[in-house]
């Protein structure tokens, strides 16, 4: 059952060989079980989680059931769930009980998906390790001494460790692909604009992207269905036609153009990662692609246009916890100004505080023009290149992240070692395109390796299928860790 | 590049984080090293390149003037640190 | 030598939309505290906004009447500072590129010294743009603490900032005046002062001739005339008490205390200076079609300016007349539906709007939208008085009638018994009357004493019980005497 895709779920519930409520309590029995070891949850509410089953149940009985009706997600605690803990990783939230469901909630709970709880991230989803977040960090379930990546790594985690049978994540600048690639999973970031904000806490908000994470590409198709679509709550949303991102699935892959950033395989990837993404590339040849070797010459400086532009907004946008409305207030303060720098400073973890500096820093008096105006430039020059790119591929596959998953700890004292982790992600967020992990292999120490595929504008129903039929070919990603 | 500890100390006050002189100058070594990683762009050639603020050229939608908002402060204010009257208390303002 | 004082004018004007600015939260005054702080108000974690209709097609009648520029383009920019009354930490304002770009407004300035002369002045309008409000901070009786009203927060302003083009305290009121009439006119704001929906922010400074700009200080948030022209003129006296000390003035933000006439800086918003204005992220750029502002073109009424000219070129009026009908677009209105087609009445509608009208509302406190008096009404009783039915003393009875109890023109000349006597035979048998009756007098007016004119007029009118027609009365009077 817990190797079960969505569409086998879905057709065992509307076929009543098992019941949401079923299926619900044995997911929770086995986070009681394997969580302690991953800590990948940081909420849990049974009672609700079965209410939400119970509710399924009656659907699937009245003949109404969708396509995810009655099955169990875990989402990630970045999105405010009405009458759930909503922490977004921070102790500046640790008793904010949301009293509104961000957009992607309502899409699940209108499917009749039941939330079996929120997961772990880093703080504010700034981190690529997990290990900033307030709740403690999350372990890698192929190996609980390393990191899940950041920072959407519970529900990553999570997913591995099959403590879920989908769940959402958000992808800033690498949040769902680096921790889906350091998991073993498969993770797409949409389009920008595709899946509503609207309720999500924001870091970045012009970077900012929800999208799935699951154990297949269709999964991941079963769930765009639900989460993307226009909202009128979101500035930002895209008016689009509704459309099926599973119908290209089956597609053969004959002619398709794979382009291959040059900067993308040069020095800084790991062997063991280069030789399972050359493996993938081989096998996408016998799939009937074409291989064009291209150039994206200004990615390499999307690093640090993301660590102006990114700080910058979150800077901005971490500005309403102050103590005032919601969240944590300082216990002590002598007055106004007091209490805002406390509530603040011991609400917010280290890595939100720097973070917030650096933001506050680029944007004061005297520096936007040297800093935030010319990130902006850049962008637009990272975004032409891929433009340019366009014109002679289809879809562009590199790797997704520079390494496997690296110890806890490891990059614990260093920033910079750790922002630089998000090399290959990074751009494809400032560009506003679609990137997606799958797993291509193991690297050293048996760990998970991740392809990314990143698509042109809009182009999820085909990276989808290029997914599809890789995981149709082998078997990666259905392997899943021995020994929780 | 580095910054000074007089700009993280401005910094700070602007973004209202109390810090103390140990956790000012961990923040100073540690946001020059970031810094040093952002001047990399400083060499770009971006004259004539126009700023990039979203990823899709459009236009802002517009809503209808209607009121859609129900009175929810019972709920609002259940969460919230100090409420009085149905106002949100703090510590005095001085105009 | 004397100085040189540099006004200009930042006024936020609350548009009168239904909803917020970014939302569907209700504007209206008076509710109880945050309920109608929607989650957007309250800065949730995870909301957005969403701009308003209404608010850019307020700000596009704005630019239209004030000659401004529209920008095709504008850009929604953060601007952030910690406050209580800002749930976000930021307020959502323009930056570099305002919705209303350069326009210009006519004022007519009556100064406040006696004796010199109203003139005509023409004032800049740099910019417009759209912006949030904050909430309110509620001081209460509780020691040490401050509530927050969020039912403001996110209410859409349209702050309009003037060039610093004006010299003294009386053209900076009648700048504030002009603006308030015509933000009131084009039915962009409620105008409500005392409710906050029209707030000046004046900034001031002095100079000597020739001299550059001064350095000047920022006096917020006056919400009356009154206290805009006391706050003005203390605060030029101090600066150029300060100055002439030998001091220097400090740029500042000053608060008025109407209580004690004085203006004192304000001790908040320490950091001020750096706001870190950037792209709000959460909006994108606000384009207005050409098409739309024709729209909007189309609705827009005829402008105070406009219908001064008309009212001295068509229909004969004074400059004075003219600016006085047209302080407000419910003056105007009830003077031209008063006035109907009768433009040779025009002159006589003025008088009584300017005079009697006006001085009633005065005396009961009230304005014209609730004047007892229907333009329908009053426009009969002018036709009454021009086609000689009733006199200018029973034409005083009328309004006072129709003021008080109401009813119909007519019905109140027949029950009254106003209807002036026309009839020249009628007439003539009362001057006769009272020339046999006082034959003495008729004898000295002969002989040359003119002045006892009056005195037939006066026993003629009161034979008549007041009702002889006047003009009718004086010609054959005068005819009769002479003999």
């Amino acid at each position: 059952m817990f190797e079960s895709s969505l569409k086998q779920l879905g057709d065992a519930l509307r076929a009543k060989r098992i019941s949401s409520v079923e299926l619900t309590q044995s997911y929770l029995d086995r986070i009681t079980r394997l969580n302690p070891q991953l800590n990948a949850y940081i909420t849990l509410n049974p009672e609700m989680s079965l209410a939400q089953a119970r509710a399924a149940d009656a659907r699937i009985a009245a003949g109404k059931a969708e396509a995810l009706t009655g099955i169990p997600f875990a989402q990630k605690d970045i999105f405010c769930a009405q009458g759930w803990l909503t922490t977004c990783g921070s102790k500046m939230l640790h008793n904010f009980a949301s009293p509104y469901d961000a957009h992607v909630i309502s899409q699940f709970n209108s499917a009749g998906a039941v939330n079996l709880g929120k997961t772990n991230m880093d703080e504010f989803a700034m981190g690529s390790s997990n290990e900033t977040s307030y709740y403690g960090t999350v372990k890698n379930p192929w190996d609980t001494t390393r990191v899940p990546g950041g920072s959407s790594g519970g529900t990553a985690a999570a997913v591995a460790a099959r403590l879920c049978a989908a769940a959402t994540g958000t992808d800033t600048g690498g949040s769902i692909r680096q921790p889906a690639a350091l998991c073993g999973i498969s993770g797409l970031k949409p389009t920008y604009g595709v899946v509503s904000r609207y309720g999500m806490i924001a870091f970045a908000s012009s970077l900012d992207q929800a999208g799935p994470m699951g154990r297949s590409a269709e999964d991941l198709a079963l769930m765009m269905n639900v989460m993307a679509g226009f909202d009128e709550r979101d500035s930002t949303s895209l008016q689009r036609e509704k459309e099926d991102y599973a119908r290209d699935l089956s597609k053969p892959l004959n002619g398709l153009r794979i382009g291959l950033p040059k900067e993308f395989f040069a020095a800084g990837m790991g062997a063991d990662v280069a030789k399972a993404v050359e493996a993938a590339i081989a096998e996408y040849k016998k799939l009937g692609a074409t291989i064009v070797d291209i150039s994206l010459p200004n990615s390499k400086l999307s690093v640090p246009v993301y660590y102006v532009l990114a700080p910058a907004e979150a800077s901005s946008n971490l500005s309403r916890f102050d103590g005032v409305r919601y969240g944590y207030r300082a216990p002590e303060y002598s007055d106004l100004a007091d209490m805002y720098e406390k509530s603040r400073a011991q609400g917010f973890g280290a890595e939100v505080k720097r973070r917030i500096m650096i933001g506050t820093y680029v944007l004061s008096h005297g520096y936007y023009d040297a800093y935030y105006l010319q990130a902006q430039k850049i962008r637009r020059l990272i975004a032409q290149d891929f433009t340019e790119a366009y014109k002679q591929c289809d879809v562009i596959m590199g790797p997704t992240s520079p390494s496997t998953a690296f110890k806890l700890g490891e990059k614990g004292d260093d920033p910079v070692q750790m922002y630089l982790s998000d090399i290959y992600t990074i751009a494809v967020n400032l560009a506003g395109l679609p990137g997606m992990s799958i797993p291509c292999g193991f690297g050293d120490n048996d760990m998970p390796v991740g392809l990314q595929i990143i698509g042109n504008y809009f182009d999820e129903a085909r990276m989808l299928n290029v997914a599809h039929q890789y995981q149709l070919a082998t078997d990666w990603h259905s392997r899943a860790p021995q020994g929780l | 590049m580095s910054l000074s500890l007089a700009d993280v100390e401005k910094v700070a006050r602007l973004a209202r984080l109390a810090m103390t002189e140990q956790e000012m100058q961990a923040a100073q070594a540690q946001l020059s090293n970031i810094f040093g990683l952002i001047a990399e762009m400083q060499a770009v050639d971006t004259r004539g390149i126009e700023p990039m603020s979203h990823s899709q050229d459009l236009a802002q939608r517009l809503r209808e003037d209607k009121v859609t908002a129900t009175d929810q402060r019972a709920a609002f204010q259940a969460i919230a640190p100090q409420t009085e009257g149905g106002l949100y208390l703090v510590p005095q303002v001085i105009e | 030598m004397t100085w040189e004082i540099v006004i200009g004018l930042e006024v936020h004007t609350q548009l009168s939309t239904n909803s917020k600015i970014f939302s569907g939260a209700s504007t209206a005054f008076g509710a109880e505290p945050n309920t109608q702080a929607d989650a957007v108000s309250l800065a949730l974690p995870g909301v957005l906004p969403v701009l308003n209709k209404g608010a850019v097609e307020r700000a596009i009648r704005f630019g239209l009447a004030t000659g401004a520029h529209i920008a095709p383009r504008s850009v929604f920019a953060r601007k952030n500072y910690f406050y209580p009354d800002l749930p976000k930490g930021y307020q959502i304002s323009q930056m570099d590129l305002p919705v209303v770009g350069q326009g210009a407004l006519t004022i007519q300035v009556e100064p406040l010294s006696g004796n010199a002369k109203p003139y005509e002045k023409t004032v800049r309008i740099t910019r417009a743009h759209l912006e949030e409000d904050a909430g309110k901070s509620v001081h209460g009786d509780s020691q040490g603490v401050t509530g927050i009203d969020l039912n403001r927060a996110g209410t859409p302003l349209l702050e309009i900032v003037s060039e610093p083009d004006m010299c003294s305290a009386a053209e900076a009121v009648a700048y504030a005046k002009t603006l308030h009439t015509l933000v009131r006119w084009i039915g962009i704001c409620d105008g409500n002062m005392q409710e906050g929906s029209f707030r000046c922010d004046v900034n001031v400074s002095v100079r000597k001739p020739g001299q550059p700009l001064g350095t000047r200080r920022e006096i917020k948030n006056l919400n009356s005339f009154k206290f805009m022209q006391q706050a003005i003129d203390y605060e030029v006296q101090w600066q150029i008490d300060t100055l002439e000390n030998g001091g220097k003035v400090q740029q500042a933000t000053v608060l008025f205390n109407p209580d004690t006439g004085e203006t004192r800086m304000m001790r908040s918003k320490e950091d001020a200076h750096d706001y870190r204005y950037f792209p709000d992220p959460d909006l994108l750029p606000l384009e207005i079609s050409s098409d739309w502002i024709e729209q909007v073109r189309a609705t827009l009424p005829e402008l105070p300016l406009a219908k001064q000219t008309r009212y001295v070129n068509d229909l004969g009026l004074s400059a004075y007349d003219a600016s006085l009908l047209t302080t407000s677009r419910e003056m105007a209105d009830f003077f031209e539906a008063a006035l109907g087609n009768n433009k040779g009445q025009a002159k006589v509608c003025a008088n009584w709007l300017i005079g009697e009208v006006s001085a009633q509302l005065n005396r009961d406190g009230l304005d014209m939208a609730r004047c007892p008096i229907s333009a329908q009404q009053l426009g009969n009783m002018l036709q009454r008085i021009a086609d000689g039915t009733i006199s200018n003393s029973g034409a005083k009875e009328v309004f006072r009638t129709l003021w008080a109890e109401g009813g119909e023109v007519d019905t109140i000349i027949a029950a009254k018994g106003l209807k002036q006597v026309s009839d020249a035979g009628a007439i003539e048998k009362i001057v006769d009357e009272i020339m046999a009756a006082n034959a003495d007098k008729v004898a000295e007016y002969r002989s040359g004493k003119d002045k006892l004119f009056g005195f037939f007029v006066g026993l003629a009118m009161k034979a008549s019980k007041g009702q002889a027609n006047p003009a009718q009365l004086n010609d054959i009077l005068k005819k009769k005497l002479e003999g």
